[in-house]
């Protein structure tokens, strides 16, 4: 009946105490069973489960039963009955492998940029410190949020046709035209998404470096490592967990964007949330665009699973 | 600590923000910058002006921007409610149901926004719950949306929790309920103040459902962003996007104050 303590709660050393907190509530391992019958006179006859289904009954018409609903109309096309045949069509459609290559490069290539930049930002808070260092930390808690379309309007002043980069250009070389005309180009949502993205790597990394023991670093400096070699050698094996945690979380957000998308307004640029949203709105193809949806969510709820599994096991 | 050298540290700055700069703060300015201007062709913006807020304040913006607030206020009451109750109903169970119950809350975050917005299109727009056409169809999409970050982060607060209040209590005879409403709920009041800024600041922004069911009487301000830049009115966007950015700021700042003052109690 009493539930095993897990493996991590015995009780420990004195130098276990942040394990003990984070489970303080399993201290007392076999003897906090959750049906001890000295536990609360009100709820005996209740098992304490029955709390948990209300919201349980929510979460399940509201969201739940909704995603079946898609699914189910992903398998009735139009004429009726229930086939696969929506899926042969929607596969061998051109503008369905575009979109699914568009948005997978796309999220690969922003979670690596994301990755680099914040590995290197976080680092120079964490270890360079300087004045001012705490607001920027802050800005980019403020930064968060923010909805992601606001970057790519800002993007549209500053590298848009008639925007500020291009600006600059004309009046320094006197061309009439500038040279900056990526926006409404793949590499536009590319930079878009790196930027709005980066604060979400480098969170997990700031807090990550905050635990590291600075005495590491003065001793591997004193014995006559460079700072090429501190970074390879002791920052970066402290920092993988957070590195991958991060990095897995913005791969599912990367693939579903949608804001920074629509806003691009590009036609050449079509991801899958973009499919889904032009089939259901603008072409009132529903079963295609359950078909897509149902495809997006396989592609992000199986890497959002990873993405639980890899920071359970770390513990981030 | 990790450069000594003078030199290293200042380029170690000077990577920093020319990383950083361009990246992040200019945006922010740019958009600023751009809504207090008539005519922007050149390097710098032109035309001082500030009849683009009398566009962003007035008519269809100011419109737009109590829809946010309504819908943003109702949604994050709704998913704290639901979040928070789930979460506390959650560290009572037994280990696997626990995980069932994370695993279930958190998978709104896994699912695509636009997808959510497309299941509760198909969902709610037939007889026996017809939302679609209504309002009550956008505050529903936006509260599934934001209930998996009020569930996360209340549950993370009370792991967080020390036990040892609850536990005094109950042995001096204090009812569950009475332990829940004057014990753990006064302990969590920070957590859920910190998570119903969360919810807020989300739903404000939220875009991608909202763009598959907004009714037409029914439009938020990231719609209303987004249908004033698709026509060309730049600026105007950029006006009505600083009003979405101060608002959002300026509740996030009132409820942060609540919760300085409720740590302190």
């Amino acid at each position: 009946m009493p539930s095993a303590p897990t493996a991590d709660v015995r009780p420990g050393p004195s130098g276990s105490r942040s394990v003990l907190e984070r489970r303080t509530g399993s201290i007392d391992g076999p003897r906090k069973p959750v049906e001890g019958p000295d536990r609360g006179a009100g709820d005996r006859r209740i098992p304490r489960f029955v709390w948990a289904l209300p919201p349980v009954a929510v979460l399940a018409l509201v969201f739940l039963y909704p995603l079946a609903l898609v699914v189910q109309q992903s398998v009735s096309p139009d004429e009726g009955g229930t086939s696969l045949a929506p899926y042969g069509d929607v596969f061998a459609s051109e503008s369905f492998r575009s979109a699914l290559t568009t948005t997978v490069w796309l999220a690969v290539g922003s979670t690596a940029g994301c990755l680099v930049l914040g590995f290197v930002l976080a680092m120079v808070i964490a270890f360079v410190p300087f004045p001012g260092g705490r607001a920027v930390a802050r800005f980019i808690d403020v930064f968060l949020s923010f909805p992601s379309f606001l970057i790519t309007l800002a993007l549209l002043f500053i590298y848009g046709n008639a925007g500020m980069a291009n600006g600059l250009w004309t009046d320094a070389t006197g061309a009439s035209s500038g040279p900056f005309d990526f926006l409404t180009t793949p590499w536009g949502v590319l930079l878009a998404e790196v930027t709005y993205f980066t604060p979400f790597v480098m969170r997990p990394l700031l807090a990550a470096f905050s635990q590291l023991d600075t005495a590491q670093l003065e001793v591997a400096s004193s014995l006559g490592a460079g700072p090429a070699r501190i970074v390879r050698q002791v920052i970066l094996p402290d920092a993988l967990p957070a590195l991958a945690a991060g990095g897995s979380l913005v791969l599912v957000m990367c693939l579903n964007e949608f804001g920074i998308v629509l806003f691009t307004g590009a036609k050449g640029v079509t991801t899958l949330p973009m499919l889904v949203y032009s089939k259901a709105i603008l072409e009132s193809d529903y079963p295609a665009a359950c078909v897509v949806a149902v495809v997006n969510i396989a592609i992000s709820v199986g890497l959002y699973s990873l993405y639980r599994m890899v920071s359970r096991r770390v513990g981030a | 600590m990790l450069v000594h050298s003078r030199t290293g540290k200042w380029a170690a700055w000077a990577v920093f923000f020319v990383l950083f700069v361009p990246l992040f703060a200019v945006p922010l300015l740019v958009i600023l910058a751009a809504s207090f201007t008539t005519n922007w062709s050149g390097a710098f913006p032109s035309g001082p002006t500030t009849e683009h807020y009398a566009a962003a304040t007035g008519g269809d913006s100011l419109q737009a921007l109590t829809t946010s607030l309504i819908t943003a206020v109702s949604a994050s009451l709704l998913a704290l409610t639901v979040g928070s109750w789930a979460a506390l109903a959650a560290t009572s169970l037994r280990r696997r149901g626990r995980r069932f119950l994370d695993a279930l809350f958190m998978l709104p975050v896994a699912v695509p926004s636009v997808v959510v917005g497309l299941a509760v299109l198909v969902a709610f727009s037939k007889p026996p719950m017809l939302l679609n056409g209504t309002r009550w169809i956008v505050i529903l999409a936006h509260t599934i949306l934001v209930t998996a970050f009020a569930y996360s982060s209340v549950s993370a607060a009370i792991v967080r929790l020390d036990p040892m209040y609850e536990q005094a209590a109950a042995s001096l005879g204090a009812r569950p309920s009475y332990v829940l409403w004057r014990i753990k709920l006064p302990l969590l009041l920070p957590a859920l103040t910190a998570a119903a800024g969360l919810c807020f600041a989300l739903s404000m922004g939220e875009l991608s459902a909202t763009m598959m069911l907004y009714p037409p009487d029914w439009t938020p301000l990231p719609v209303q962003i987004f249908a004033a830049t698709d026509r060309g009115s730049l600026f105007t966007g950029a006006a009505v996007a600083v009003v979405l950015m101060g608002t959002t700021l300026l509740v996030l700042l009132g409820v942060a104050r609540i919760r300085t003052r409720a740590s302190y109690r």
